[in-house]
């Protein structure tokens, strides 16, 4: 018997195809960011307000992952922005390769900001590098307090956390605080914002600090 | 399920570094993976066979590490072990950590049973 020893990383591919990503959004200067979150946490309500509120200040591109249907790319389009849907037929991820044959029919050309709304699946995405700048979770309040403690990956792959349905909380055993003390126990480098797709309340924030790291990275 | 993914990237991986038509004397493969990583190694070691029968590797099988989550305080610079994936140093309560290991997916080795053992 003989052992051939490799050491190498199982993802190792999508991993290069991502570095391939990387670099061709680093040339274009896109700031990139991967939007990840369980399904019907809000990431299209929030990617809605976030281009209606940049609109004019920051230009956007926008690729849709789903595992059926073009329903999200249809809501992003009325925005007038380019959207390119990634339908995964199953799949309950996206992976570096989709993402980069989604932006070859792109024209990165004078887009700032490339918004990838992946899969909606709290577990698989945490471990595909698409090529983004930061993952970027999405929690809503109606999913509970715990789940940076449930799926802690998710949570310490990200770099910033939006809390989405803060109008809700007068009705749900949720509370802010607890939800923030555990997603930073997981990861204490978090930065977190809380919002409203329905009062607006905190969108302004949340864009502000959108719209200066896209500055920074021009 | 990524772990379907995963199974066939193990797959590739294997094609990549053995011959065709050495494919069939692959015993066990090695892999190290992270208590935190994601990844279930019931389903893991499920999509390996289900993807591998009828096929060289039908009698390979996965020999899998967990590697527990543990982080490096970069205040207080203890380590500490932490089952649940918590960054926060238990000694200090400092956020300012670095993951030491828990988070791998990684393929160590392939064993290779000897042409002779096997091919009678």
């Amino acid at each position: 018997m003989s052992v051939l020893t490799i050491e190498r990383k199982v993802l190792k591919k999508n991993d290069e195809i991502a570095r391939r990503n990387r670099e061709l959004f680093r040339q274009n200067k896109v700031f990139v960011v991967n939007l990840v979150s369980s399904p019907g946490s809000g990431k299209t309500s929030l990617l809605e307000k976030t281009l209606e509120r940049l609109r004019g200040r920051v230009r956007v591109a926008v690729v849709e992952g789903d595992v059926q249907t073009d329903l999200d790319a249809k809501r992003v389009a009325r925005f007038n922005v380019p959207v390119v849907q990634i339908v995964t037929n199953g799949g309950c991820h996206l992976e570096a390769q989709l993402v980069e044959d989604a932006v070859a029919t792109m024209d990165l050309s004078g887009i700032q900001l490339l918004v990838i709304e992946n899969v909606g699946n709290l577990v698989c995405p945490a471990n595909y590098d698409l090529g983004e700048a930061m993952k970027i979770v999405v929690a809503s309040t109606t999913e509970g307090d715990d789940k940076p403690l449930k799926y802690p990956p998710m949570f310490r792959n990200a770099s910033v956390l939006v809390i989405n349905k803060i109008d809700l909380l007068p009705y749900l055993n949720c509370t802010i605080a607890v939800l923030k003390e555990n997603a930073l126990r997981v990861n204490p480098k978090l930065t977190v914002f809380e919002t409203s797709c329905r009062t607006d309340a905190g969108i302004s924030q949340w864009c502000d600090w959108l719209e200066e790291r896209v500055g920074k990275n021009a | 399920m990524h772990e379907l993914s995963i199974a066939q990237n193990v797959i590739e991986t294997v094609k990549q570094h053995i011959a065709e038509e050495d494919l069939w004397r692959v015993g066990s493969i090695t892999m190290r993976i992270g208590e935190l990583g994601g990844v279930m190694t019931d389903s893991l070691e499920f999509c390996y066979g289900a993807l591998t029968a009828d096929t060289p590797l039908s009698t390979s099988s996965l020999r899998i590490e967990r590697v527990p989550f543990q982080i490096e305080c970069l205040e207080c610079h203890r380590s500490s072990l932490n089952e649940r994936g918590f960054a926060v140093c238990p000694f200090c309560g400092s956020g300012n950590t670095k993951i030491l290991s828990g988070d791998e997916l990684h393929i160590i080795a392939i064993e290779l049973n000897e042409a002779a053992e096997t091919n009678i």
